[in-house]
């Protein structure tokens, strides 16, 4: 039975006959006339578009994200609960959140404020990832042309926080609960095309399907296929929506690391990484806005193969370990070995990415983290740097200094390792190793930075590294206010 | 008009939230595509040249026509009448004829049942266009002398001998980067047939009257059977000004051709390459200056890229002009401004219409020459300043109303400029990665539409019987607050709330052949029309009370509880039914033009400007010396608005321009591939400040004293754009941040956008 249902306030919205791909913004702006959310970028980038989705789990807890509909595919709302702009108040019943926006004069053209209400109201019920994040953070994946910003953030400190009663929507929610793998057909008007969507509950329920459909595109987050979609126009045959395989998304933490599943969401991954380090916390602090990591997962992040993914080089510094899983086969293999060239990667038809293991660091581990982009925060690396230094005394045991931004995929700088090992922690030892660098890169140039500055830089962060170490204060992010 | 502060009644001055506020935050606030959409409508989608400079040889569209969902594909050869969709210059086509000029441009449009079915079907075209040289950047364009009009000189003095004569003399060069608009909403129409072939457009437009003519001169129908109308855009910034013509053509040609109503809604990607962005400059200057940093003698050499067509570039390329003086007498100077024209999309009016680029030239070389004394470079500003017998700018307007030396006096004291000097110094001693920089410039604006005719404006008021007001003038609402500031003012003159004004969308068939909302005009403009139209209706009533009840005209009083009639209080409503009873019409028009203003453009000599805006921020930021990063630490700022129509709309509008200005010479990079494609054509790749980019500390004040000395609409001055020139306090800052770093004396040739690439550029020249 290929229909797709979800909760829109405390009305059931069924819907049939669904394109697997067609995106909540449409829906609601085109066929449910709620047009309060608005199209902005039709990327993720902007947030003019920001819902709150609602996940019930098996605790009977609902849990708020603040998501772009935008790059929401419809399949991925099935047995959600959603709240959108027009779910707050109206002029003259305004919700607090709307209110105090009002009051601090938060809108001048008005057309991303339902989003920046959706993002407030959504710290104001400490939606995932906004508990102990400073205002700016939730906003961070929020875009105001207008305002410069003072007067949002001041509309949000007079927001009080409060609790949601969630019980009508947890009985609702249950009602709509599913055991079994919802699939579907959709005849595309369009493509001519039948179809096929596939969205199941466990991760052998995905294994299976995928033996059976091995062509089939895994769709996770949707924050890069989306664009596939809305930007190429391209049109995606079989896909299998992997968002609520309830077991890829677990975490087990341990003294000997954290073992973290591919369906496991950055929002969820931060505090246990940043835990391993502070640095992998603030690494994913700055990936995309809170509605790009309410979204997409570490698996996907790993699994799509990008040249300037985040996670991986942080993770191949480490020494991280992936699991695939084909069938019930599964192999495990160094996190570097999985990317072999530009668009290739190390995953046979048929096979998934399961888990990853990241060691955790020992007390001999130095590490330094860096992405360096032309804007902090929701920004793509124009270069990242992440080095783990093992020490024996004073002298370098073993090192793992892995690059984005730098080569066709995530790589280690084997020379400029080679460079440090056997030597002494030294600005002398650190000056050889950033010389070793143009021996390991022949980076591109493109938008976010020349071939030039990417060498330039990837070789003064490892300066940056032994000047952190004597005490100099390396960052602008590390200064306090004036 | 005099200073009408002793008989305000409340409504003006107070700081009153935006009158769609609740709108806004509720969702309710009605954009082009928010309209329920007809049955029969139609999605549309324009085919683009893939190639910069080319002669089209034959285009191939009909896989397009049989791609599911298509209705009708149309190109120039559909066109009634003109093919243009210019402001002035009648060389922008609305789809492309014989020859292509830059990436992007529209070649056709479908028109199909979906717009994901128009997009789709609209790149499936074959096309055999033979590509020809492009000239995609300034350099290019100016080896082969390709120019949209001819280079143009201001100059007064002999800067030659006063560079000769000067103690000191300095050369050097700047980048600075053009910008997109990033408005939040994108462009978009949406037009519907009407009888006898009209035509009504909702169209996201600065500019009604330009979209209703460019219209009805396409479809060769008169303007009177076109309506253009738009109630508000999400953002505007001088991107609708010119643009949206191209976007209302297509919606209306294809509504005209098929009968049904038509929507073209731009998607981001297309939208960034296919409209244009603030013009880029290459800046060169020579100055030569005494012991104190006093400048003596200056030559300046302006090279823009306008890109293919000349849309406003002429009025844009002058303002640069106009701008390079900024608050300082350059006794002797020579400017020369260069036009160039280059396979790139057309560039258009951006806030401060290149008064930025021409103000960013100034301030750089004053930088340069304090880092070459070694002097505290407020210091050089100071001794710089416009003053008594110093007080004419390079074009001959007398400088009637310098308070900068005021402003940037308060702003030095308020924001402690000295002492952070030293703990900056004290700073940058004590790191060996991180270096600060601290600069305080000042911003001096000229005001009105340097093309002195459009300085013109209407409106239309009424009242109803039962004592509401509806308020219609030509210009439109983008967010700036405009409909708010000009409902106060309306609200005022009849002393009655302001919810009791209801302001409704601007309409070409309400208030006729209008000016663009732009040049920071539209509250100077439109608030005086309305004000006019309040006031002739206001004597009216007076007129009408003293009839009525035989009392003296002076006993006729509109007070904030009614209205005194020979000593009765009348309740407004009541006024209003008596009079309409009494036969009164209760509906007028106003009109408003600015006095005293003509300007001689063919010697660039005259008074383009009704008055000057003023303002000064300073800055303090940091870099990292290895990265290149840096973040803006604290900014104060304060600003001269006259007195405030509406205080809290103003401190919205400076500080967003702040931050907007900030992001254009900072994280906001505008990149073309060496083929003309833009590379920088979506959010993920052009980036604009984020609320974790506003500086952590923001104290931004209203100027108390200030007053506007001509008599405009209750001695305001114009707010939206001057704002936007502070954040050239944060280049400064930076420059003087890499300046230190460098440890060396002299200006470090650092360019715009200041990213973290360029500072390490800066830093290693």
């Amino acid at each position: 039975m290929s229909e797709v249902r979800f909760l829109l306030d405390d009305a059931v919205v069924e819907l049939r006959d669904v394109d697997p791909t067609g995106t909540l913004l449409d829906l609601l702006r085109y066929r449910l006339r709620r047009i309060g959310t608005k199209e902005g970028c039709a990327e993720g980038d902007c947030g003019a578009c920001t819902v709150l989705v609602g996940t019930l789990d098996d605790q009977d807890q609902v849990h708020w994200r603040a998501v772009n509909a935008c790059i929401l595919f419809l399949p991925m709302l099935d047995g959600k609960a959603l709240l959108t702009v027009e779910s707050l108040g109206k002029p003259g019943a305004l919700h607090p959140a709307q209110r105090a926006m009002v009051d601090h004069h938060g809108s001048q053209c008005g057309f991303c404020t339902p989003g920046f209400v959706m993002s407030l109201y959504g710290r104001s019920i400490g939606a995932c990832g906004t508990k102990g994040k400073s205002v700016g953070d939730v906003l961070a994946g929020n875009l105001c042309r207008c305002t410069g910003y003072g007067s949002i953030l001041a509309a949000a400190e007079a927001i009080p926080a409060g609790e949601r009663d969630d019980h009508a929507t947890v009985v609702a929610l249950t009602g709509l609960r599913r055991t079994e793998t919802l699939s579907g057909r959709y005849a595309d008007p369009l493509s001519g095309s039948i179809r096929h969507w596939h969205r199941p509950l466990s991760t052998d329920d995905l294994a299976e399907l995928l033996t059976a459909h091995p062509d089939a595109r895994l769709i996770a987050g949707a924050t890069d296929v989306g664009l596939w979609v809305t930007k190429q126009h391209r049109v995606l045959e079989t896909m299998i929506f992997v968002g609520d395989v309830a077991d890829l998304a677990t975490m087990n933490e341990t003294d000997d690391g954290l073992r973290m599943g591919a369906g496991l969401r950055y929002v969820d991954a931060a505090e246990p990484l940043g835990r391993l380090h502070p640095d992998l916390g603030e690494l994913v602090r700055r990936i995309g806005g809170p509605q790009v990591r309410n979204a997409g997962t570490i698996g996907g992040n790993i699994a799509n193969g990008s040249p300037i993914g985040d996670t991986p080089p942080a993770l191949i510094a480490l020494g991280a370990t992936l699991t695939l899983r084909c069938g019930d086969e599964r192999r495990t293999l160094p996190l570097e070995d999985y990317f072999i060239a530009y668009g290739h990667q190390d995953r046979q038809p048929g096979e998934f990415v399961e888990s990853l293991f990241v060691p955790r660091p020992t007390s001999t581990t130095r590490i330094a983290i860096t992405k360096l982009s032309k804007r902090f925060d929701s920004d793509i690396s124009a270069v990242l740097g992440a080095f783990a230094i093992d020490l024996d005394g004073d002298t370098v045991r073993s090192a793992r200094l892995a690059f984005g931004g730098m080569a066709a995929t995530p790589k280690r700088a084997t020379n400029a390792e080679q460079a440090l090992v056997g030597q002494p922690w030294s600005e002398a030892t650190f000056e050889a190793a950033a010389m070793a660098l143009h021996d390991d890169f022949k980076p591109l140039t493109d938008v976010r930075g020349s071939s030039g500055y990417r060498l330039t830089v990837a070789a003064n962060l490892l300066r940056r590294m032994w000047l952190a170490g004597t005490g100099e204060t390396v960052s602008v992010l590390e200064l306090a206010d004036v | 008009m005099s200073d009408r502060d002793p008989g305000l009644t409340g409504a003006v001055r107070a700081p009153l939230p935006h009158d769609s506020a609740e709108a806004h935050v509720s969702g309710g606030a009605l954009y082009a595509d928010d309209l329920a959409e007809a049955s029969d409508l139609l999605h549309l989608a324009f085919g683009q040249s893939p190639v910069a400079h080319g002669t089209i040889r034959a285009i191939d569209l009909s896989a397009v026509r049989a791609a599911p969902g298509v209705v009708a594909v149309f190109t120039a050869a559909d066109i009634p009448g003109h093919n243009d969709v210019s402001p002035v210059a009648g060389d922008d086509r609305l789809f492309a004829d014989g020859e292509v000029v830059c990436v992007g441009q529209a070649l056709f449009v479908v028109a199909a049942t979906s717009a994901t079915a128009a997009r789709r079907a609209a790149r499936l075209a074959t096309l055999d266009i033979k590509q020809r040289p492009a000239f995609v950047t300034i350099a290019q364009a100016r080896e082969a002398g390709s120019l949209i009009e001819a280079t143009q000189r201001m100059a007064r003095g002999d800067a030659d001998a006063a560079l000769e004569r000067a103690p000191h003399r300095l050369t050097g060069s700047l980048e600075l980067g053009g910008q997109e608009h990033f408005y939040l909403e994108g462009q978009v129409a949406l037009a519907t047939p009407g009888e006898d072939g009209q035509v009504h457009i909702l169209s996201s437009t600065q500019h009604p009257s330009e979209v209703q003519h460019l219209v009805a001169e396409m479809l060769e129908i008169s303007h009177a059977d076109v309506t253009v109308e738009v109630r508000r855009m999400g953002g505007g910034f001088g991107g609708k000004e010119t643009q949206p013509a191209l976007f209302a053509a297509a919606a209306a040609l294809v509504a005209a051709k098929t009968g049904r109503p038509a929507k073209i809604r731009a998607d981001r990607d297309d939208d960034m390459v296919m409209t244009g962005k603030r013009h880029d400059f290459l800046i060169s200057y020579e100055v030569g200056f005494d012991d104190d940093g006093r400048i003596e003698g200056l030559r300046l050499d302006l090279a823009s890229r306008c890109g293919a067509t000349t849309d406003l570039s002429p009025a844009i390329n002058d303002r640069a002009m106009f701008h390079t003086d900024n608050c300082y007498w350059l006794a002797a100077v020579e400017i020369v401004s260069h036009r160039l024209k280059t396979h790139t999309v057309s560039n258009t009016a951006f806030r401060g219409f290149g008064g930025p680029q021409g103000m960013v030239a100034i301030e750089r070389v004053i930088d340069a020459v304090a880092l070459h004394l070694g002097r505290d470079a407020l210091a050089v500003r100071q001794v710089n300043l416009y003053g008594a017998g110093r007080n004419v700018t390079p074009y001959g307007m007398t400088v009637e109303d310098n308070v900068a030396p005021a402003i940037i006096a308060e702003l030095a004291e308020s924001g402690r400029y000295a002492e952070r000097q030293v703990a900056v110094a004290a700073f940058n001693a004590r790191h060996r990665v991180l270096k600060k920089g601290l600069a305080l410039t000042p911003v001096k604006f000229g005001i009105s539409f340097t093309t002195t005719h459009l300085n013109q404006a209407g409106a239309l008021v009424h009242l109803y019987t039962d004592g509401s007001i509806q308020l219609n003038h030509g210009g439109t609402e983008m967010g700036q607050g405009l409909h708010t500031k000009v409902a106060q003012i309306v609200a005022d003159v009849f002393a009655v709330p302001f919810d009791k004004v209801r302001i409704t969308s601007t309409r070409t068939d309400k208030v006729p052949n209008t000016s663009a909302t732009a040049a920071s005009s539209g509250a100077d403009l439109n608030g005086m029309a309305a004000y006019n139209a309040a006031q002739t209706i206001r004597e009216r009533l007076i007129a009408f009370a003293t009839r009525w009840r035989q009392v003296p005209e002076d006993t006729v009083r509109f007070a904030r509880e009614g209205v005194w009639v020979g000593g009765d209080l009348v309740p407004f409503a009541t006024l209003c039914r008596q009079a309409h009873i009494g036969r009164v019409s209760l509906s007028s028009t106003g009109y408003y033009a600015t006095p005293g203003i003509e300007y001689d453009r063919a010697a660039h000599r005259g008074r383009p400007f009704y008055y000057f805006a003023y303002g000064a921020a300073l800055a303090e930021v940091v870099i990292d010396t290895l990265t290149g990063e840096h973040r803006v630490l604290a900014v104060d700022i304060l600003h001269d608005v006259g007195r405030s129509l509406n205080p809290a709309i103003d401190l919205g509008q400076i500080e967003g321009g702040f931050i907007q200005g900030m992001g254009w010479l900072t994280t906001e990079e505008v990149v073309y591939d060496d083929a003309g494609r833009l590379l920088s054509h979506a959010p993920s790749t052009y980036k604009i400040p984020t609320a974790n980019d506003r500086p952590p500390r923001m104290d931004v004040r209203l100027w108390q004293p200030g007053r506007n000395v001509e008599p405009t609409i209750h001695r305001s001055k114009a707010v939206g754009e001057p704002p936007f020139m502070l954040a050239i306090s944060v280049l400064s800052a930076l420059t003087h941040a890499v300046a230190a770093a460098r440890g060396e004396a002299g200006c470090p040739a650092l360019d715009a956008p200041a990213t973290p690439e360029r500072i390490l550029a800066a830093l290693a020249r």
